[in-house]
């Protein structure tokens, strides 16, 4: 195939532990470190291992965000994306809209195979690659630990909560990245130079003209219920004595 | 206002998964809820039967196709949204199955979904778990669409059996897609009780070291009658297989007793197992965050504490 399309959020890195604002507005994101989803990441990689072995011939990717975005866009092109599109916004983009964008973008691409990652590490929503396979009115292979393409079709290695499924779609598809599909590589400094220099459009999210969707509101955030520290036993016999205080064993 | 909600059946074909009484414990937690139930299948009987049984549901339909033999989101989709007519709510559970399919049910009905619903708060006010549990955000959905969500299974208690509800076919008429196929699936094979459900889970993390060494946790297991569990780390490093994975990324589950035996306790798998009775923590390391939620705390060696452990049950 010509193209593979790759979709990379910018999130707040998977290490910060996140906070709720004092006024239960939102969550804190000033000066908290960000970075590529992680599963974008892997669907990066699969993108780029797919190029390598020669079953495609350009990988593009594609973010949806503000400005900031471009940070995580060029990493995605040090990691060896030919192309990057930022559609540019300042505004929240839920999943829906989301997808209505990708599949603009879809239409001036017209990729082969888009790949996303399974599920965005700060919503967790886990929609937005389903939402899209479905409007552009095609197959999905979701939770994806390996794809195998083979001409027009692709076999899927699903994770799903009885152990894997493999299931066979037509191409072009939507795929979404599964932490197993593969370990991403790192960036080289080089690469990073290298980077620089490649193609990085902006499109305002506006210029798309997508359908306005049915906004679902936040209306508040709060801290979850924290769990109290227990009692600290000394041994077995200590763990087995406060088992059956609770009646457990 | 009267809520109609049509709540997605999670099946094999001949079993309803519990998944599916955990849904429809949610829906009948939303104010004067009428509860159908919808199960697609190639034969839909025996499934039907078993969701009739559940309380608070009025109706179950069905919908046989041998289409449908497989659950596969873009062959069932369609057919839902074609049940889907005159419904202010369709749910789904949050678990692999409703996590493929619901996103392409509300795409259809030009809607955002409600992700992981873990308390009601209103017909059209939910709240949700955001950036792995760290964050709990309420949702109000616009009043004036459909309520396409997937419910956090381990929020909810399975709602009680006992009622014979109306089973019902539905006739509907909608073109399906060619464009996907089942090809096979490999369960994991296990006489294990299933870790979704299971009263009592063992769980090992990267400290387990190897796939020989989850011996230890399964003889424990065993024992207690109880499931296995992972964290990501183990999985990962291939000890187990993708199925067992607690948290953030894989299974959420609520045991009446999870025993973590060498895990950390890293908030990506924590958030899986916040809802479990009592959490026991077994690890070497008296710093591990496992220990500030652990109910029952042992500083130890797993591979001194384990077979100790095992012998005094």
């Amino acid at each position: 195939m010509e193209k593979i399309l790759v979709g990379l959020k910018r999130v707040v890195d998977y290490n910060v532990r996140v906070r709720v604002k004092s006024d239960g507005s939102g969550v804190e994101t000033d000066g908290v470190k960000m970075s590529i989803n992680p599963f974008d990441e892997i669907a990066l990689e699969e993108a780029l291992r797919i190029k390598e072995k020669g079953a495609a011939s350009e990988v593009v990717v594609v973010s949806i965000g503000t400005a900031d975005s471009q940070q995580q866009l060029r990493t995605g092109l040090a990691m060896g994306a030919d192309r990057a599109i930022l559609v540019e916004t300042e505004e929240s983009v839920d999943a829906l809209s989301a997808a209505r964008a990708l599949l603009e973008i879809i239409k001036r691409e017209e990729p082969g195979l888009v790949i996303l990652g399974k599920q965005a590490i700060d919503d967790d929503n886990i929609q937005t690659g389903q939402m899209l396979a479905t409007l552009w009115g095609r197959p999905q292979g979701t939770f994806a630990s390996q794809v195998d393409l083979d001409g027009d079709t692709a076999r899927i290695v699903r994770e799903i909560d009885s152990g894997l499924e493999t299931i066979e779609i037509d191409l072009p598809a939507v795929i979404t990245a599964d932490l197993r599909l593969n370990e991403p590589r790192y960036v080289k400094l080089p690469d990073i130079m290298k980077a620089k220099k490649k193609p990085l459009d902006q499109i305002p999210l506006a210029e798309l003209a997508i359908e306005a969707s049915p906004r679902i509101k936040e209306t508040s955030f709060e801290a979850p219920a924290e769990r109290q520290k227990g009692v600290m036993v000394d041994d077995v016999q200590g763990l087995m004595t406060a088992l059956k205080d609770k009646g457990l064993v | 206002m009267m809520s109609k909600i049509l709540v997605i059946a999670e099946h094999d074909g001949t079993v309803l998964n519990p998944s599916t009484a955990k849904t429809v414990a949610c829906a009948a937690s939303i104010d004067g809820a009428e509860i159908d139930i919808a199960v697609l299948a190639e034969s839909a009987s025996q499934v039907a039967a078993e969701a009739a049984a559940l309380d608070s549901v009025a109706r179950v339909r069905t919908v046989e196709n041998a289409a449908n033999k497989h659950p596969l989101a873009a062959i069932l989709a369609p057919q839902i949204v074609e049940l889907a007519d005159g419904y202010s709510h369709i749910f789904g559970p949050s678990t692999t199955f409703g996590k493929d399919l619901m996103p392409r049910v509300a795409a259809l009905l030009g809607v955002n979904q409600i992700s992981d619903i873990m308390s009601v708060e209103g017909t059209h006010s939910f709240k949700r778990p955001i950036y792995a549990g760290s964050v709990v955000v309420t949702m109000a959905a616009p009043p004036d669409r459909p309520v396409v969500a997937t419910v956090r299974t381990a929020s909810y208690s399975a709602i009680g059996g006992g009622n014979s509800a109306a089973i019902e076919s539905a006739d509907i008429s909608v073109d399906l897609p060619a464009h996907t196929r089942f090809v096979d699936s490999q369960a994991g094979s296990s006489d294990r009780p299933d870790l979704q459900s299971a009263g009592k889970v063992v769980a090992g993390g990267r400290a387990l070291a190897s796939e020989e060494n989850f011996a230890l946790i399964y003889a424990l297991a065993d024992k207690l009658g109880a499931g296995v569990g992972a964290t990501r780390a183990a999985v990962d490093a291939g000890y187990v297989p993708n199925e067992l994975q607690v948290g953030q990324t894989g299974r959420i589950i609520a045991p009446d007793l999870y025993i973590a035996i060498g895990i950390s306790g890293a908030i990506q798998h924590v958030t899986g197992i916040k809802d479990a009775g009592t959490i026991v923590a077994i690890n070497k390391d008296e710093e591990a965050p496992i220990f500030e939620i652990a109910d029952i705390g042992l500083v130890g060696d797993l591979f001194k504490v384990l077979p100790e452990l095992t012998d005094a049950l």
